[in-house]
């Protein structure tokens, strides 16, 4: 029996990426990279699976259109429009200095003229869907690095339009080329963009919202999808970047309430269109020139890499890109990119470039984006570690031991409380914080604090750990502070520790250490403010604190009852339901029993809340003697029961 | 179990010299006594009253270590006593809790003997500052035995104060033996109405 052509390809690609993605994640080397992988074992240099790579080239573009879709949803306009300066400024910085460097170098080496400045555009070019994804991975998109990555990724995108228009110009023998037209189509291309726009802002939420008053969920996700093929479909009609116009509906999307929704609904579309795209990209890789041509194929790789190399330190250090973040940063931007494919492809088809140069050009892209992944496990292992190590040397850890009998772990908005308090009593301690800008923000305030690493035991050490009495551990990245509370235990047993808590679960980590001083940070200010409200609902100030701290013994209490249970989800939630309703019953009693006595005693309710905690009766104000004493029966005086 | 409860409440321990002293004496004679440092435990003034009253079910003896502040309680001490004695449960109807034990104040002055006298700056005999105590023990059926004092506690020599904390231990330790408990009749407590309650007044 037959099996349809479809079913086939699906069960090759899928199969295949199956098999290579775990594999390669197994191997340290990230999904990418296994993608890559798949993409050659199964392309025409590999079992032959399947011939035809640039079809589905083309198809698995659109997962980059989805990705920038989804960039777009994570962009308002106000903050694309304070990116404004890093897109133009640092993205022209990259590509016209990438380029201007290629092509200097191309013409050195006795290149064509346009051979050289075509071919450096191309190279110049940065892997979107590679940058954006390692980003992803490495959780790294907000950094310094990620924000940067992307402003040079979109600069790519809108220069793309320009130069694709003027590829033309330069073929050979064309310089008939009709200037209306061009003006032409340069207008309709506004006119595309301004109707995305418009469109967006006006008709996309109510239209969203029609379809989501549908309430079928597969609709919404279809229609999610045709927004953005509509869009890339409108932008391609009229010659400029799908990923670009995707990338448009996306911002315009992104302060309306369906952002979550669309997230979902095109996440794994587009996680599995990238897929296909890098397989792709594997499957073009055209072996039989890098075989022809091996030296040349690698020189041209390494020498490409290593030229946008340059640029890009060099941007780095201008920026600047804080230290630990440059290697990823540099491998990003000076890899290829898909992008490069089709200013080649364009440039062959519009006779620029003629097909074998064309051929060498698109190998060496492929080959650095293949090469990328492998750079960046090189450079985790190799190179991060150096920049980390010169990125401390800017401050030195802190190396003189020091004798204090009090050690504060994290001097953020907790420890430098605990500092604060801890000085104006004369107590000297030795402060720690990994982060240099708040060492030198609190230095400002003449606060003596060193630079360190509190998950080092060596630091620990010179810090004093062994003699000093107390540790204040202020840390507030969880990890982090359960892996010194570890430390400290582990290697100085007779040292106290006082930890701060950033949640429950944190909580029962440390408890489950031996902490038995820990404080969630949230408990008494929240508690505070309860006071507050309930001082406003009118309960007398001092019957709030009371209830404040009554409460406060009883979740500290229910604490502990419930730190056996860490980890047993229902058995949790079941204990905390059985505290609350016997802290509910025990109080709603002792408000009953209130109203009882002044029932009988012949109080009148108050108005606002309908009981009142028991405030003494003041005599006579002009009496000062009696304005202390309540005026009591002289039987009973002794007895009061404030409760 | 503890034969005897003894609620310390200064509140400068750290300045303290003669409670301190019978405090951490007190904590050395074993089971028999329990010492509960007030200020320690509620450092914020918020009392726990159902351990309070679990703590008070078992001694015979309660006692009441404490310095002497404005002629009467540290403010804690009558904090617990606002928080822990309840009508209904010491006193009142119902309020039996603390009936036929026994209450012991341990208390010193800073000013000397000769200060408590309607000749010295202090203008009464000691004994005038004590009705408030002994009616508190009445109320709650607690029987109220003679207080021991220490004056001119600043003053007081090494000696004075090893004889003082050597008393105060053996009283703890011979409790209820003591010489003087014949001559002591038991408190029979006093009736309080229900309507008497003191915010019905």
């Amino acid at each position: 029996m037959d099996i349809p052509s479809w079913l086939q390809s699906s069960l090759i690609y899928l199969a295949a990426a199956v098999l290579a993605v775990p594999l390669a994640r197994l191997l340290g080397l990230g999904s990418i990279i296994g993608y890559l992988g798949a993409g050659i074992a199964i392309g025409p240099w590999g079992l032959q699976l399947v011939t035809d790579p640039a079809a589905i080239l083309q198809f698995a573009e659109f997962g980059v259109v989805l990705m920038l879709f989804l960039v777009g949803l994570e962009l308002e306009p106000r903050r694309l429009w304070a990116l404004r300066g890093p897109i133009f400024g640092w993205g022209s910085v990259q590509l016209l200095g990438s380029t201007g460097l290629l092509a200097g170098v191309g013409l050195l080496a006795g290149a064509d003229w346009r051979l050289a400045l075509v071919g450096a555009f191309a190279l110049s070019m940065s892997s979107t869907a590679i940058g954006l994804g390692v980003l992803a991975e490495r959780n790294l998109a907000a950094t310094t690095a990620g924000r940067s990555v992307l402003s040079v990724s979109l600069f790519q995108d809108v220069a793309s339009i320009p130069l694709l228009a003027l590829l033309p110009l330069l073929a050979l023998g064309a310089a008939a080329t009709g200037g209306g037209g061009e003006g032409w189509g340069a207008l309709r291309a506004l006119a595309v963009v301004a109707a995305i726009l418009i469109g967006g802002r006006l008709l996309l939420r109510p239209a969203l919202r029609w379809i989501a008053g549908s309430r079928t969920p597969e609709i919404f996700t279809a229609a999610a999808l045709l927004l953005v093929v509509a869009t890339a479909a409108l932008m391609h009609s009229v010659g400029l970047s799908m990923a670009l116009g995707a990338f448009l509906a996306g911002v315009l999307l992104a302060e309306s309430e369906y952002r979550r929704a669309l997230e979902t609904d095109i996440e794994p579309f587009k996680g599995l269109l990238l897929g296909l795209f890098f397989m792709a990209v594997g499957m073009g890789i055209d072996f039989a020139v890098v075989w022809a041509q091996p030296l040349r194929v690698a020189a041209l790789v390494a020498g490409f890499l290593g030229l946008k190399a340059v640029v890009v330190l060099a941007m780095a250090r201008a920026l600047p890109v804080p230290p630990g973040e440059r290697p990823v940063f540099t491998i990003l931007l000076a890899q290829g990119g898909e992008f490069g494919f089709v200013v080649l492809q364009a440039a062959t088809q519009g006779g620029v470039l003629g097909s074998e140069p064309a051929a060498v050009l698109v190998a060496a892209i492929a080959l650095s984006m293949l090469t990328t992944p492998l750079l960046l496990v090189a450079s985790d292992r190799w190179w991060a570690p150096r920049v980390a190590a010169a990125g401390r040397s800017a401050m030195a850890p802190l190396a003189d031991p020091q004798a204090a009998p009090v050690i504060i772990a994290g001097f953020g908005r907790y420890g430098q409380i605990v500092g604060r308090l801890l000085a104006a009593n004369d107590l000297a301690a030795t402060v720690l914080d990994h982060s240099v800008e708040q060492i030198e923000t609190v230095r400002r305030f003449g606060w003596k604090a060193f630079y360190g690493d509190a998950t080092r035991l060596d630091l620990l050490r010179t810090a004093g750990a062994a003699q000093a009495r107390v540790f204040v551990l202020a840390i507030d990245d969880v990890a982090q502070s359960v892996q010194v509370a570890q430390l400290v235990r582990e290697h100085f047993p007779s040292l106290t520790l006082v930890a701060r808590a950033r949640n429950v679960s944190h909580y029962y980590q440390l408890k489950a250490l031996g902490v038995a001083l820990i404080e969630r940070e949230t408990l008494d200010s929240a508690l505070m403010s309860a006071r507050s409200v309930l001082e406003l609902m009118g309960w007398e100030r001092h019957a709030a604190r009371n209830q404040a701290l009554r409460f406060r013994a009883h979740s500290i209490d229910l604490m502990e009852r419930m730190a056996p249970h860490f980890g047993d989800e229902g058995k949790l939630i079941a204990l905390a339901k059985q505290g609350r309703a016997q802290l509910e019953a025990q109080w709603a009693q002792e408000r009953a029993e209130q109203r009882d006595r002044q029932a009988r005693a012949g109080w009148v309710a108050d108005s606002v809340r309908g009981e009142v905690a028991l405030a003494p009766e003041i005599g006579d104000p002009a009496d000062p003697e009696q304005a202390h004493q309540p005026d009591r029966d002289p039987q009973a005086g002794a007895g009061v029961d404030q409760r | 179990m503890a034969q005897a409860l003894v609620l310390v409440a200064h509140p400068q321990l750290e300045v303290s010299r003669v409670t301190r002293q019978l405090m951490q004496r007190a904590a050395r004679l074993g089971e028999r006594v329990e010492v509960r440092d007030l200020y320690a435990l509620y450092p914020d003034y918020w009392i726990d009253v159902a351990a309070e009253r679990a703590a008070l079910a078992e001694p015979r003896l309660i006692v009441w270590l404490q310095p002497i502040h404005w002629y009467g309680m540290t403010p804690l001490l009558r904090l617990w006593l606002d928080e822990v004695l309840g009508f209904g449960w010491a006193y009142g109807p119902g309020g039996r809790a603390l009936h036929g034990k026994d209450l012991w104040l341990v208390a010193s002055t800073g000013g000397p003997q000769a200060s408590y006298h309607p000749t010295g700056y202090n203008r009464f005999f000691f004994d005038a500052f004590l009705p408030p105590y002994e009616q508190t023990a009445a109320l709650c059926g607690l029987r109220w035995l003679p207080p021991l004092l220490l004056h001119g506690a600043h003053r007081a020599d090494e000696a004075t104060l090893a004889a003082h904390e050597q008393v105060f231990a053996d009283r703890l330790q011979t409790h209820p033996d003591w010489p003087e408990m014949a001559a002591l009749t038991a408190a029979d407590g006093c009736d309080v109405p229900a309507d008497a309650r003191p915010e019905a007044g």
